[in-house]
C-alpha cells in the first residue's frame, strides 16, 4: 500500500506519472542499465534475464547490427568489424589512440581526421557511433520493462575522463536518443549505491577492479555532500591478468612446452583458468581438466592458497595506486571509514582478504560488485528526475587535472587546481603587457608542470577590443567555468569596455589516464626544474617590459630630458641587459634590470616632473588640494 | 458510516495544518486513472463546496464529496512509517483490489 501525501487543492499527482529515469553504467566490457522501482534500485534483465550487455557491436554488411552476445560470439571469426573497446577509444583523436592500434585488429580512415573511425563492412563507424548502438540496446531493454519512454539517464565515467571523453559520452547518448542528465563518476555512483550519502559524514575508498582496469577512488561524504578527494588507477590491470597468471602456471604444470605455441590450447587454458578462478571463490580447491591433443586429458588439482599466491603480484600491483591515492588526498590509512568493493574481480576471497588487510578497514561487498555502479547510476536518475520530494542530493566530483592559462615567457598559471571539486568558477585578473595593446590571446592548458611546453593545450582564443592603454593598465578578467559534468567553458572580460569572449572548451583530444599520471608525475620529478625554468622566464619577461617601456619613453622624450652622454649610457646598459638576458642567469638578469632601473631613474623623475608641471599649468594649487 | 481518522493521523494533519497556516479541512476524494481504475486524492481544503459532506474526526474537519463518498464510505485514514518513508494510508473497506504499487484501486 502507498503511503500519500496531502497535496495543496487542485494538485494531487496522477498516480503512475511516475517519471521513468535510468542509470547506466556504460562499462569496457560489459553494460549494465538499472532504474528503481518501487523504492528499489534494480538492475534490469534482458528477455532472457541476463544482466549484463557484452559492450561488443559487430557491424555487417546488409546493415544488420548485432549488439551484445550475439556480437561478442564473432569476435574471433570477425574481429575487424566487431568492435570491443569502445570506451577505450571514445574521445580520443587519431594520434591519441596510436598506442593503443597496436592492439586493437581494426582498421582506421584518414590518419588526419580529429574522430578517428574505423572501417567496418558497414562503412566507417567512430566509437561515439558504437556506444550509441550499445546505449540504444539498454534504452529498448529499459523501456521493454518499465513499460513508458525514459524521461533521462545518467551514464557514469570513470573519475579520470577529461573533458573529450565526457562530451564525446554525452553526444554517444544524443544519438541514441538520451535525456542526459547527469554524467557521473563511477566511485560516486558505488557508494550512493551503498547507500553512504544517507549518513552525515565519512571518508570511503571505492576499490575498483575490472576485468582490465583498476581504479581507486577516496570520496568524502559531508554533510550529505560527496567529494572525490583523489584518484588514482592502472588502466592495464584487472582480473584478465589473474586469467593469465593462472594460466602460465597450469602451462608449467603439464610440462608440454610445444603446447605454448598453439594458439587453439592457449585459448583452452584461458578458459579453464579463468573457470577455476571462479570456482576457488566459493571452494577450497578444484580439479582442471585439460583436453591436451591427440585426446588425451590430463586433470590439476589447485586449492585456494596456492592460487593466492600465484594471483598475488596482480593484487599487490593494486596496493601502489591505493598509497598514492592516500596520499594525493592527504589522509592516513586510520582515515578511512571503509572499503567499498567495485568489479567483478573483488570477488576473490584473497582480493578481500589484502584489501582489508591493507587498510584494516571493513569493507562494504553486499551489492554484486558488477551491478553496484548501476545501481548507484539509478538511484541518482530518480532524485534527479524528480520522483523524491525529499531533499536532493549532492553530488561533488573533481577536476583531475589543474587548468590554467599561458601567460608571458611560455609559463602556466593555473586557474583552477587539481582535485578541485566540481562545479567550479574562479576567475583571475591579468594586465595588459605592451602599451597600446588591444587584444590579448588567451591560451587555455591542462596540466601540472609550470612550463606551456610541458602541458596540454586545450583552447586557443582572442579577446579583442581592449581600449589602447599604457602597459599594465588594461585589464582582462579571466573566468574558467566546469560544470557538473566537468565540461570546461572560459570567457574573458575587459575591465573597462566589459568587451567579453568565451570558449565553449570541447578539446580536440584527451589524455588517457596513464598519461595523466605521467604528467603528475613528471610534475614531482621535474618541480626544481620547472620553477627555475619559471623563474628565468619571469625574470625574461620584466627585462622585456624595462626594456621596451625605456624604449618607447626614450623614443618620446629621449632628445628632451638626456644630454648625448646619458642617452649612450642608457642605450648601452639596454644592450647590456639585452646580452645578460638571452644568456639565462636568473641572478645576473636581475642586477642588470636593478642596474637599468638605476641608471634610468634620473629620466623617469624628469620626465615625471615635466608631466606634472605641464598637467598644473596655468592652475591655481588650491583647485587641486580640493 | 463515516470517514474516520486514526489519532496518530489526526496529530499528523493537525500538524501540517499549523504549518501551512490554517485550512478549512482535509479533503479525501477518489477520481479515475491509473492501472486499477480509481486512485485517491488527499489535499489541504480552502472552501467547501455545496455538494461537499463534513465529517469531523480527531479534531480535524473530514470533507469529502458526495461522489466519492460512495466510494469510500467506511474510510480509516491512518498514517504509518514504513522504513524511509512515511505518510497516510487508506484503509477502505470497499476495495476489492489494488494495483502492486496501492496507488490506484476498484471497488
Amino acid at each position: 500500500m502507498a503511503l500519500l501525501q496531502i497535496s495543496e487543492p487542485g494538485q494531487t499527482t496522477h498516480p503512475h506519472k511516475y517519471r521513468l529515469a535510468v542509470g547506466i553504467d556504460l562499462g569496457t566490457t560489459n553494460s549494465l542499465v538499472a532504474a528503481v522501482c518501487n523504492g528499489e534500485a534494480k538492475v534490469l534483465l534482458d528477455e532472457e534475464g541476463r544482466s549484463l550487455l557484452p559492450s561488443v557491436v559487430r557491424f555487417r554488411e546488409n546493415g544488420d547490427t548485432q549488439i551484445g552476445y550475439p556480437a561478442l560470439a564473432e569476435v574471433v571469426n570477425d574481429p575487424m568489424n566487431t568492435i570491443s573497446s569502445a570506451k577505450r577509444m571514445i574521445g580520443r583523436k587519431t594520434s591519441d589512440i596510436k598506442t593503443l592500434r597496436d592492439h586493437l585488429p581494426y582498421q582506421f580512415d584518414d590518419e588526419s581526421a580529429n574522430v578517428p573511425r574505423i572501417i567496418t563492412v558497414d562503412g566507417p563507424r567512430s566509437a561515439i557511433e558504437v556506444s550509441a548502438e550499445i546505449l540504444t540496446v539498454l534504452k529498448k531493454r529499459a523501456e521493454y520493462v518499465l513499460d513508458g519512454e525514459l524521461d533521462g539517464v545518467v551514464i557514469t565515467v570513470p573519475a579520470y575522463f577529461d573533458d573529450a571523453q565526457r562530451q564525446a559520452t554525452k553526444d554517444a547518448a544524443r544519438l541514441a536518443g538520451m535525456n542526459v542528465m547527469r554524467l557521473l563518476n563511477e566511485p560516486t555512483a558505488a557508494a550512493v549505491a551503498y547507500g553512504l550519502d544517507e549518513g552525515s559524514e565519512g571518508v570511503y575508498a571505492i576499490y575498483d577492479l575490472g576485468g582490465g582496469t583498476f581504479d581507486i577512488s577516496i570520496l568524502r561524504l559531508n554533510k550529505g555532500v560527496f567529494e572525490v578527494l583523489a584518484t588514482a588507477g592502472n588502466s592495464a590491470l584487472g582480473g584478465d591478468d589473474m586469467d593469465r597468471l593462472i594460466a602460465e602456471w597450469i602451462l608449467d604444470e603439464i610440462d608440454h612446452a610445444e603446447l605454448s605455441t598453439d594458439n587453439q590450447f592457449l585459448r583452452q587454458v584461458m578458459v579453464v583458468a579463468r573457470a577455476a578462478k571462479e570456482a576457488l571463490t566459493d571452494n577450497d580447491s578444484t580439479v582442471i581438466k585439460l583436453c591436451l591433443p591427440e585426446g588425451a586429458t590430463q586433470d590439476i588439482s589447485l586449492n585456494r592458497s596456492s592460487m593466492n599466491d600465484i594471483i598475488a603480484p596482480v593484487i599487490d600491483k593494486t596496493l601502489l595506486p591505493c598509497r598514492r591515492c592516500l596520499r594525493d588526498a592527504g589522509l592516513d590509512k586510520a582515515d578511512i571509514d571503509g572499503i567499498v568493493m567495485v568489479g567483478g574481480s573483488t570477488r576473490v576471497c584473497s582480493v578481500k582478504e589484502k584489501v582489508e588487510a591493507f587498510f584494516q578497514r571493513k569493507l562494504y561487498t553486499g551489492v554484486d560488485p558488477e551491478q553496484v555502479v548501476a545501481i548507484g547510476a539509478a538511484v541518482q536518475a530518480d532524485i534527479l528526475i524528480g520522483n523524491h520530494t525529499t531533499g536532493d542530493m549532492l553530488l561533488l566530483d573533481v577536476i583531475p587535472l589543474s587548468l590554467g592559462i599561458e601567460i608571458m615567457g611560455g609559463m602556466v598559471e593555473k586557474i583552477i587546481p587539481r582535485n578541485a571539486t566540481i562545479p567550479v568558477t574562479r576567475a583571475q585578473e591579468f594586465t595588459t603587457y605592451k602599451d597600446g595593446q588591444t587584444a590579448m590571446s588567451i591560451h587555455v592548458l591542462q596540466g601540472e608542470r609550470e612550463r606551456v611546453s610541458d602541458c596540454r593545450s586545450l583552447a586557443r582564443f582572442e579577446l579583442r577590443g581592449i581600449p589602447p592603454m599604457v602597459a599594465g593598465s588594461g585589464r582582462v578578467k579571466v573566468s574558467f567555468q566546469v560544470d557538473a559534468d566537468g565540461l570546461l567553458s572560459v570567457s574573458a572580460t575587459e575591465a573597462t569596455t566589459g568587451t567579453e569572449t568565451r570558449v565553449d572548451v570541447k578539446p580536440s583530444y584527451g589524455l588517457t589516464d596513464a598519461e595523466v599520471e605521467q604528467m603528475l608525475r613528471d610534475s614531482i620529478v621535474h618541480a626544481s626544474d620547472d620553477i627555475q625554468a619559471r623563474q628565468l622566464a619571469e625574470r625574461r619577461v620584466d627585462a622585456d617590459r624595462a626594456i621596451s617601456a625605456l624604449e618607447s619613453a626614450l623614443a618620446v622624450d629621449g632628445d628632451a630630458y638626456l644630454n648625448e652622454s646619458e642617452h649612450s649610457a642608457l642605450l648601452e646598459c639596454m644592450k647590456s641587459l639585452q646580452r645578460v638576458k638571452d644568456k639565462g642567469d636568473v641572478d645576473k638578469i636581475k642586477q642588470a634590470i636593478n642596474t637599468l632601473n638605476e641608471l634610468s631613474g634620473p629620466f623617469a623623475t624628469r620626465r615625471m616632473n615635466a608631466s606634472i608641471r605641464e598637467a598644473m599649468a596655468g592652475h591655481n594649487i588650491n583647485e587641486f588640494s580640493e | 458510516m463515516a470517514i474516520s481518522l486514526t489519532e496518530n493521523a489526526g496529530d499528523h494533519v493537525r500538524n501540517f495544518i499549523k504549518k501551512r497556516g490554517g485550512a478549512a479541512g482535509l479533503r479525501l476524494a477518489v477520481k479515475t486513472s491509473g492501472c486499477s481504475g480509481l486512485a485517491y486524492v488527499l489535499e489541504f481544503v480552502d472552501k467547501i463546496e455545496e455538494s461537499d459532506e463534513v465529517f469531523e474526526s480527531a479534531g480535524v474537519n473530514i470533507i469529502v464529496d458526495k461522489k466519492s463518498l460512495i466510494y469510500l464510505d467506511g474510510t480509516e485514514l491512518d498514517y504509518k512509517r514504513d522504513g524511509l518513508n512515511e505518510g497516510f494510508e487508506f484503509n477502505n473497506p470497499n476495495v476489492k483490489d489494488a494495483c502492486g504499487c496501492g496507488e490506484s484501486f476498484t471497488v
